[in-house]
C-alpha cells in the first residue's frame, strides 16, 4: 500500500475519501471526503459533536477509522501496517487542552519527543528547541513550568513542541477554545505566522473572523458530514444550505 | 469528582467522606491519622497506669519503672525487628506491586485480567491468613544452583506481610495511571512516543507525586500490622512483651504500661511519617 | 450427600489431598461451626458498631466540650493502634478486672467469655470508624433540605426519617462498606484469643490431621470468596443507590 514515492508535491498531501467512524452505535463520520494541497489552510467549523474533532484524530491516527480512506503524502493512514512513527513525523497536532507534560519545563516538553522518539542529538535539539521558543514569542520562558504559564502561553509552547518534530502538516484542534478572550490573540498570531510561512494547517476552529481572513478554503460539518464547503469569500457572503445559514447566524 | 450543580444538594462533608472512601479502597484498609494529641493520650496512659501498678505492688516488689527499663533492651531489639520486617514487606511487595499495577494497564486482555485477578485476590485475603499461608506452607529452606538458603521465620512472615502490600500498592499504580488526563496519552502518542515511552517518561513521572502519600499511608498501616506476626510466633516485639510479662509473674498490672509503652514507640515512629504524609497531601492538592 | 463425602475420602486415598472436612463428620462439623462463628461475630460486631457509631455521632454534637473529647479520644486510640493489641487490652487486662462467676457445672469461671471479648474489642474498634461516619454523613446534608421537607408539611420526625437520613445513609455507604469489610478480615484477630473461628478451627484441624497445605488453601479460598462476595454485592448496593454527581 505504500506508494510514498510515487507521491508529488502536486497531489493533495492530505486526501480523505469517504471515510466513516462509530463510537459504538454511534456513528460521527458518515462519509467524508475532502483533499487539502501543500501550502492550504483548511478551516473547519460546525456545531458540536459534529465529528470535527475525531475527523482530525483520524488524520493522526489517533483513532481508528472503520471505513474509507486517508492519505498523508500518499501513504494511507487507515492501514494495519502503517509505521506510525513515520506518519507522526509529518503530522503535528495541538489540542484544545494543551496536554502539555506537567512535569517538564517549556523548554524539555518541546525538545522531549525528538530526544526520546527520534533519538536526535541533544544538543542540536536544544538549540532547536531556543529557536522556536523565540518563534513563538517564549524567550526566557524556558525553564517554566506548564503549571507556571497562561493558558495562551501554555498553548503556544504545544505548538512549538509539535513543531520541533519537523512537520509537514499541522492539525489544530480548537485550540483557542480553552483560552481567555485576551490570549486567544497571541495563539491566533503564532498560526497565522506558521500558515505565512506555507504551513499546511487544518484547523477546527469558532473563531470566524480569523477563518474569513487565513482559511484557503472553508468546511462546515453537521452530525458527521460535510454540508457546504468553499472558499471564505464565498462561503460566509452566500451560504446555500440552511444549515450553514443558521449555524453562521447564530454564531456572527 | 465535582459536582455539576453549584447548589449545596449536600455539603462538603459529603465530598469529603467519599474522597475518604476512595482512600481508603486503595490502600485497603483504615488510614491511621496520627496527630500530636495521640502521643500526649499515651504518654500519659503510660504515666498513670505505671504509677497505680507500682502503688498496687507495695514496697515488696520491684517498682514498675525499673522493671520497663531492665527490660527496654530487649524489647527495643524486638521493635528494630519489626521495623526491619517492614522495611522488607515494604520493598518486596512495592517492586512486586508497581509491576502488578502496570500490568493492570496492560494492552493485552489476558494479562490485565490475570494482574486483575492476582490483585483482587490478595486484596481481600485477611493480612492474618496471608501470613499463616506463608509460615506453613514455605519450606524452612530453599536450593539454588546447589545453594541452601535457610528461610527462617521471620523471613516467611515478611513474604506474608509483602504479599498484601503488593497487592494494594498495584490498586495505588493503577489508580494513579489511571487518574492522568487521556490527553497526556494522545498528546505524547501524537509526539510518536511508543506505549513504552509514554509509560515511563509522561505518565509514570507525573503519578509518583499522586502514589506517594497512600503509599506512605500503606507504610504506616504495614508497620502496625508488623505485630502480627506475634501469632505466628516470631520473635518480635509484642512476642517479646508477653514473654516479659510471664516472666515477671504474669503481673495484669503491668500489662497497660507495657502495652502502652510499645504503642509508644510505634507513635513516635509513625508520627513523623504520618505529618510528612499530611503536608505531602496538602502539597499535591495546592498544585493541582 | 454420603457419595459425595465418600468420594472426598476415595481422594486421600488415591492421591494423598487431605480435605478432612468433607468426609470426618467431626472436623465437618467444627469446620462449619468456624464459618458461623465467623459470620455471627461478625454480625454481632456489625450491630453493636453502628450502635456505638451512632451513639458517638450524637455525642460528638454535645454542647458539653468533655464529652466531645472523650469521643475524640476514643476514636484517636481505635483508630490509630493495632486492632491485635485493643484485643489482647480488652482479654487480658479488662478481662482480668471483671470478677470470676461459678459457672453451671461449679468451676470458676470468668465472667465473660472469648468469644464475647472478641465481639467487644472488635465493636469498639470498628464503632470509632463509624463514629467519624454517620457524623460526616449528617454534616453532609444541609439544614436548607430538612426545612425544604417540613414546608412541604413533613414533621421534624418525618423530615428526618424520609429526608435527612436516608440522603445521609447513601453518603455514608461506602465509607460504611469499607468499615464492614476491614471488621470481617480483622475477625481472623479472634483467633489470637482462641475464639473458635474459622481461622481457629482449621488451625486445630491441621494439627489433628497434619494436612497443612490443604486447610491452609481451603482458608484461603474461603475468606477471598467472603470478602469478594462482600464487596462485590456492595459495591452493587453502592451503585444503586448513590446520588448523582457525587463521589465516584
Amino acid at each position: 500500500m505504500t506508494d510514498t514515492q510515487t507521491w508529488t508535491a502536486d497531489q493533495p498531501i492530505v486526501r480523505i475519501t469517504d471515510v466513516h467512524k462509530s463510537f459504538g452505535a454511534v456513528e460521527v463520520l458518515k462519509g467524508v471526503s475532502l483533499d487539502v494541497m501543500k501550502g492550504d489552510v483548511i478551516c473547519i467549523i460546525g456545531p458540536s459533536g459534529s465529528g470535527k474533532s475525531t475527523l482530525l484524530r483520524c488524520i493522526n491516527a489517533l483513532v481508528p477509522i472503520n471505513k474509507g480512506s486517508i492519505r498523508v503524502e500518499g501513504q494511507e493512514v487507515h492501514d494495519p501496517k502503517l509505521n506510525k512513527l513515520e506518519l507522526r513525523k509529518k503530522v503535528g497536532m495541538v489540542f484544545q487542552q494543551y496536554n502539555l507534560f506537567p512535569h517538564k519545563t517549556a523548554l524539555q516538553n518541546v525538545m522531549m519527543a525528538p530526544v526520546t522518539v527520534l533519538k536526535q542529538n541533544k544538543t542540536e535539539v536544544e538549540a532547536r528547541a531556543y529557536a522556536l521558543l523565540k518563534k513563538v514569542r517564549l524567550e526566557g520562558k524556558e525553564p517554566s513550568y506548564p503549571g507556571e504559564l497562561s493558558g495562551g502561553q501554555q498553548q503556544r509552547v504545544a505548538i512549538a513542541r509539535s513543531l520541533a518534530m519537523n512537520p509537514d502538516v499541522m492539525l489544530f484542534d480548537e485550540v483557542t477554545a480553552a483560552l481567555d478572550p485576551e490570549t486567544v490573540k497571541e495563539v491566533l498570531v503564532t498560526i497565522r505566522e506558521l500558515a505565512e510561512e506555507g504551513m499546511t494547517c487544518l484547523l477546527v476552529t469558532h473563531e470566524m473572523g480569523f477563518a474569513r481572513e487565513l482559511a484557503d478554503h472553508m468546511y462546515f460539518t453537521d452530525r458527521g458530514v460535510i454540508v457546504e464547503h468553499g472558499p471564505p469569500e464565498d462561503f460566509f457572503a452566500n451560504p446555500k444550505d440552511p444549515r450553514t445559514k443558521e449555524f453562521l447566524g447564530q454564531i456572527l | 469528582m465535582s459536582s455539576t450543580t453549584d447548589l449545596p444538594v449536600l455539603l462538603p462533608a459529603a465530598q469529603r467522606l467519599a474522597e475518604r472512601a476512595r482512600r481508603e479502597r486503595e490502600v485497603g484498609g483504615p488510614i491511621p491519622r496520627l496527630t500530636a494529641r495521640h502521643g500526649a493520650w499515651l504518654a500519659v496512659i503510660l504515666v498513670f497506669s505505671a504509677g497505680a501498678a507500682g502503688a498496687q505492688a507495695g514496697a515488696a516488689q520491684e517498682s514498675v519503672l525499673s522493671i520497663m527499663l531492665k527490660w527496654t533492651p530487649l524489647l527495643f531489639q524486638g521493635f528494630i525487628f519489626n521495623l526491619a520486617i517492614s522495611f522488607l514487606a515494604m520493598a518486596g511487595g512495592t517492586a512486586a506491586g508497581a509491576l502488578l499495577g502496570i500490568w493492570q494497564i496492560s494492552l493485552l486482555p489476558p494479562v490485565r485480567a490475570g494482574s486483575w485477578l492476582v490483585t483482587q485476590f490478595f486484596r481481600n485475603a485477611p493480612w492474618l491468613v496471608l501470613l499463616f499461608f506463608c509460615m506453613f506452607l514455605l519450606p524452612f529452606q530453599v536450593e539454588i544452583f546447589g545453594v541452601v538458603i535457610p528461610l527462617p521465620d521471620w523471613i516467611k512472615a515478611t513474604f506474608g506481610l509483602s504479599l498484601p502490600v503488593m497487592a494494594n500498592v498495584s490498586e495505588i499504580v493503577r489508580g494513579a495511571i489511571q487518574s492522568i488526563p487521556s490527553g497526556q496519552w494522545e498528546s505524547a502518542e501524537s509526539l510518536a512516543f511508543n506505549r513504552r515511552q509514554t509509560l515511563w517518561q509522561i505518565i509514570l513521572p507525573q503519578c509518583v507525586k499522586r502514589m506517594l502519600p497512600p503509599w506512605m499511608n500503606l507504610y504506616a498501616i504495614l508497620t502496625m500490622a508488623t505485630v502480627l506476626a506475634s501469632v505466628v510466633g516470631v520473635s518480635e516485639v509484642m512476642t517479646l512483651t508477653g514473654q516479659v510479662l510471664s516472666a515477671e509473674g504474669g503481673r495484669t498490672d503491668l500489662l497497660v504500661p507495657f502495652y502502652s509503652y510499645i504503642l509508644l514507640w510505634f507513635f513516635i515512629y509513625c508520627y513523623p511519617i504520618a505529618r510528612l504524609t499530611v503536608r505531602l497531601e496538602r502539597h499535591f492538592v495546592v498544585k493541582t | 450427600m454420603e457419595g459425595f463425602f465418600a468420594w472426598f475420602q476415595w481422594l486421600y486415598d488415591e492421591t494423598g489431598i487431605n480435605l478432612t472436612y468433607f468426609y470426618d463428620s467431626f472436623d465437618r462439623a467444627r469446620m462449619i461451626g468456624g464459618f458461623f462463628t465467623t459470620i455471627w461475630l461478625s454480625l454481632v460486631c456489625l450491630f453493636f458498631s453502628s450502635i456505638i457509631g451512632i451513639v458517638g455521632a450524637w455525642l460528638q454534637g454535645s454542647r458539653l466540650v468533655w464529652t466531645r473529647r472523650i469521643v475524640q479520644g476514643y476514636i484517636q486510640f481505635f483508630r490509630n493502634t493495632p486492632p491485635l493489641v485493643q484485643m489482647y487490652f480488652f482479654f487480658f487486662a479488662l478481662g482480668n478486672l471483671l470478677p470470676r462467676v461459678k459457672s453451671e457445672f461449679g468451676f470458676m469461671e470468668p465472667m465473660l467469655g472469648n468469644f464475647t471479648w472478641a465481639a467487644i474489642s472488635l465493636s469498639f474498634f470498628a464503632g470509632a470508624f463509624n463514629v467519624e461516619i454517620f457524623r460526616s454523613g449528617i454534616e453532609a446534608v444541609p439544614e436548607s433540605t430538612r426545612e425544604a421537607a417540613e414546608s412541604l408539611g413533613y414533621n421534624r420526625l418525618q423530615s428526618y426519617l424520609y429526608v435527612v437520613l436516608p440522603l445521609a445513609f447513601r453518603v455514608c455507604l461506602p465509607a460504611l462498606n469499607n468499615n464492614l469489610v476491614n471488621l470481617v478480615k480483622t475477625t481472623t484477630l479472634a483467633y489470637a484469643i482462641a475464639v473458635p473461628e474459622l481461622l481457629y478451627v482449621s488451625n486445630q484441624i491441621w494439627s489433628d490431621s497434619v494436612n497443612v497445605p490443604e486447610m491452609m488453601t481451603t482458608l484461603l479460598i474461603l475468606y477471598v470468596a467472603l470478602v469478594g462476595l462482600l464487596v462485590w454485592a456492595m459495591h452493587r448496593w453502592e451503585r444503586a443507590i448513590r446520588v448523582p454527581g457525587y463521589g465516584t
